[in-house]
């Protein structure tokens, strides 16, 4: 019989190995896939994984597009990290991303079109300040009435989406566009646009957001006491009460800074690589953070990586589906085995497999 | 002997470093309710466990009806017609009362029938219950029947109920009590364990009390008081306190009519507690678990905050100030649960060390963590305390339970604390480390600070304190000086066996 066993403390080598394991699982299993969609399993995975970076057909436009989406994937994810390790578990960033980017936009759009220094730093706090209000519903009702905050925050994201479908037909329609559905283009706005900061890289406002992200998590979850209590509060809650954390608090904290990241990623977004905001411009970044969080370890640096993989994917699967006509569903599926494999192969940070005799009966 | 259903012979069971049972011997007639009794840790589970088939003893025999019987496990001990009814309830929330039954059982009936006996069974013993309910909207009474259900349908000769009031209000005790008595009468033997003594005075037969894993008497309960019980399951073998060169300085902590509803409805509300300790005084509180240790230390500690004016510390009315404000001046303290409320089990014991000690021992500046400081912190206590352990980055679940025992506390005395106050100091340490942990107390006290120590050891208790006080039912007792306590003073202030003597006499 194979029975699993707690380790006394967390196993370091496995914790380095699953998201690797994890990759390589994926790539076996997702090949097979191909393979029995019909396509070689060889030339797709090299089409997902090789190709972006390195093709000279293809290269040139989709190795700045690695920036594009890993940007808003590890901006949101490093604030979902926050709250995860505190067991408050965000998974409305999608509509807090929504939220940030109409917030932005229409910040800036009420000046249009004055051509100011301030506009842009305006709609910045402006798109995070949506972004933190969204994420304050659950955390409110959270900490007054005690709702799950799963629930409340996921929802919340089909509520931003139909006000996104209003204002962007609505309040927020370009007045010049001929009555089509969406905002001004921010790339005609000089003073508004989030543009690319060195040609070719895709590097955007955004990204250097992103970066910033990863290295004041980092100082926070591992040499400030704030960090500390969040991390405490999610491994034993009534230890973080003895210490004297405030679990009320950490609830506002974790929510208001994932939902304000997630805010700024939907903002960037908008005024840069989108353009606009439109009824659908939203691509479910919200939601893919979330495995880019846990993909990464829940750690900073982990999720840089796990970003730039994921936003590989997205690309890669596009190619994919371009050049090889493999059907998108199978590439979300490809996404989906990751966090999958990343969930099973993660059992054995905490636990090892032993072999028992059965017992006589 | 044709009136005896079990029969216990010689029955021990030793764990490394401690005998749970030493030579039990002990019989339990037909249609007898049999008193279990005993403090915590006396080996009353153990034994128990025996007899359910979830432990194998290592030396002794029992016999069932003449029979003999050793269940390797509890099925088979349930095939014999013995039934257990646990303390901690084994139910599925999500399931209703008939579907819990039927996961219980060897071969469950079609579920209309099931739900037909469920009813019938229930009315027999005046124990209402809806089989189609879900027991996630059962109170603690009610989930307790359906366990006793559960047992009932098999039925058992031997019915096992292991604390089964801890968790019930009085009217539900005496709807149990009245299903008890009913068993009884058709011929079913119950062993009732328990440490309530005037539940025990009312309802059982026979008892057998159990101290340190022996057996150190057994009495009819009805024809003996409550202070005899109290004094066979104490023990009057403690050493007599030695008077004490005490300097009392000015009152460092004042509780005034402290009151405090239970946490979640579960749990033992605090009712008007009083006391004041002084610079250098020792306070021993003694009393049966769950009568209110858990919720006198979180009020104190801050983890839970009470009405203004109640705790006053060194002069300052702290009842509204959380944990982290009321260690800075220097309360401190250190809970009875050591994994995950006193240390966060997969945390290192540096960063357990951050956790009390961040702000008073400088560990925290700025709000930014000296990792530095905070591991020779952790270091400081690893070597005062002599916790074995290979260094501090390992994790607290991997130590030992008193291992880290002694780190938490150790943890506490390091930062020389104004008012330390500490529930079970020595649960589960070994008599070396225990005695050090006692000395580092009265050295703490002898430089000037007061401590409060909540015990279920009162060896441990008439040792160290100056005063002594009991808790009962939430309700803190008059301290009074050690010396001069007798052993039957203190039995009446234990378990709140004052007031049901004198109940006693008036009825």
């Amino acid at each position: 019989m194979l029975r699993l066993e707690k380790r006394p403390q967390p196993s370091r080598e496995w914790t380095a190995l699953s998201p690797l394991l994890a990759v390589a699982l994926t790539m076996l299993v997702g090949g097979i896939l191909f393979a029995i969609l019909g396509a070689n399993p060889f030339e797709a995975i090299r089409t997902i994984f090789w190709d972006p970076i390195f093709s000279e057909q293809f290269s040139g436009f989709t190795r700045p597009q690695l920036l594009v989406k890993a940007g808003p994937l590890i901006l949101i994810a490093i604030g979902l990290s926050i709250g995860f390790k505190a067991g408050i578990w965000n998974i409305g960033a999608e509509g807090q991303y929504i939220m940030g980017a109409i917030c932005g936009a229409g910040a800036g759009l009420a000046f249009y079109p004055s051509d100011s220094v301030l506009i842009f730093p305006l709609m910045l706090i402006a798109g995070a300040l949506g972004g933190w209000a969204w994420a304050m519903i659950p955390a409110i009702l959270k900490t007054k009435l005690g709702t799950n905050e799963i629930l409340v925050s996921l929802m919340l994201v089909y509520v931003a989406e139909t006000i996104l479908a209003s204002v962007a037909s609505g309040l927020l329609r370009n007045p010049d566009g001929m009555g089509f559905p969406g905002s001004r283009n921010f790339k005609e706005w000089d003073a508004a646009f989030n543009s690319e900061l060195i040609t070719g890289t895709g590097m955007h406002w955004g990204v250097v957001a992103a970066f910033i992200a990863v290295i004041a998590a980092y100082v926070l979850m591992s040499r400030h006491i704030q960090g500390f209590n969040i991390r405490l509060t999610g491994e034993a809650p009534r230890a973080a009460r003895f210490a004297g954390v405030n679990p009320t608090r950490i609830v506002i904290l974790c929510l208001g800074i994932s939902g304000a990241l997630a805010g700024m990623a939907g903002m960037f977004e908008a005024t840069g690589p989108a353009g606009q905001v439109s009824i659908d411009f939203n691509a479910g970044y919200g939601f893919t953070a979330i495995i880019v969080a846990f993909l990464g370890r829940l750690n900073p640096i982990g999720i840089l990586l796990a970003g730039l993989l994921m936003a590989l994917t997205y690309i890669g699967g596009e190619l994919a589906q371009l050049m090889l006509g493999l059907p998108g569903a199978a590439i979300q599926l490809f996404q989906g085995m990751l966090l999958f494999f990343l969930l099973a192969t993660d059992v054995f940070t905490n636990y090892r497999l032993r072999l028992t005799k059965k017992e006589a009966v | 002997m044709d009136d005896t259903l079990l029969s216990i012979q010689g029955l021990t069971k030793a764990y490394p470093g401690v005998v749970a049972n030493d030579n039990v011997t002990f019989d339990i007639g037909k249609g007898e309710i049999h008193a279990l009794l005993g403090e915590n840790g006396a080996g009353k589970s153990t034994l128990v466990k025996m007899i359910y088939g979830l432990v194998a003893p290592d030396r002794g025999t029992m016999t069932l009806d003449g029979a003999s019987f050793a269940p390797p496990k509890p099925s088979v001990a349930r095939q014999a017609g013995v039934a257990m009814v646990f303390q901690h309830f084994s139910l599925f929330d999500a399931l209703s009362v008939a579907e819990n039954v039927a996961l219980g059982m060897e071969n469950p009936p079609k579920p209309r029938d099931l739900a037909a006996r469920i009813r019938d069974v229930s009315e027999q013993y005046g124990l209402p219950l809806d089989p189609a309910r879900d027991v996630s909207s059962l109170s603690a009474g009610e989930r307790q029947r359906v366990e006793i259900i559960r047992c009932l349908l098999q039925d058992p000769r031997l019915l096992i109920m292991d604390e089964p009031t801890s968790v019930l209000t009085p009217q539900e005790v005496e709807i149990l009590f009245e299903t008890l008595r009913k068993l009884k009468s058709e011929g079913t033997s119950i062993l009732y364990i328990s440490h309530k003594l005037e539940e025990i005075r009312s309802l059982c037969d026979h008892a057998t009390i159990l101290r340190h894993g022996q057996k150190v008497g057994d009495c009819t309960p009805s024809e003996t008081s409550a202070r005899e019980l109290a004094e066979l399951m104490v023990g009057s073998s403690f050493a007599t306190p030695k008077a004490r060169d005490v300097q009392l300085g000015e009152v460092v902590l004042k509780v005034q009519n402290l009151e405090l509803p239970a946490l979640d409805g579960i749990g033992t509300p605090l009712r008007d507690i009083s006391f004041e300790l002084r610079k250098g005084e020792v306070l021993g509180i003694g009393g049966v678990a769950g009568n209110g240790q858990d919720e006198l230390l979180m009020a104190l500690s801050g983890e839970r905050l009470s009405d203004p004016g109640m705790v006053t510390f060194q002069g300052n009315d702290v009842s509204r100030q959380g944990a982290g404000q009321r260690r800075l001046p220097g309360l401190l303290s250190a809970p009875e649960e050591r994994l995950g409320h006193a240390a966060a089990p997969d945390m290192s014991l540096t960063e357990n060390g951050v956790l009390t000690a961040g702000k008073r021992a400088g560990l925290v500046q700025n709000g930014f963590i000296d990792w530095g400081k905070s591991r020779r912190f952790a270091e400081d206590v690893i070597e005062k305390f002599d916790v074995r352990t290979p260094g501090p980055n390992v994790a607290a679940r991997a130590l030992s339970g008193g291992n880290l025992q002694k780190y938490v506390v150790g943890r506490e005395i390091v930062q020389k604390p104004e008012l330390l106050v500490i529930n079970q100091p020595t649960w589960g340490v070994d008599a070396a480390a225990a005695a050090s942990i006692r000395q580092a107390l009265l050295d703490l006290a002898h430089g000037g600070a007061a401590i409060l120590v909540i015990s279920q050891d009162l060896d441990e208790l008439m040792e160290i304190s100056d005063c002594f006080a009991a808790l009962n039912e939430g309700r803190l007792s008059q301290p009074r000086p050690v010396q001069g306590l007798d052993m039957e003073q203190i039995g009446l202030m234990l378990g709140g066996a004052h007031d049901m003597e004198t109940a006693h006499v008036a009825s």
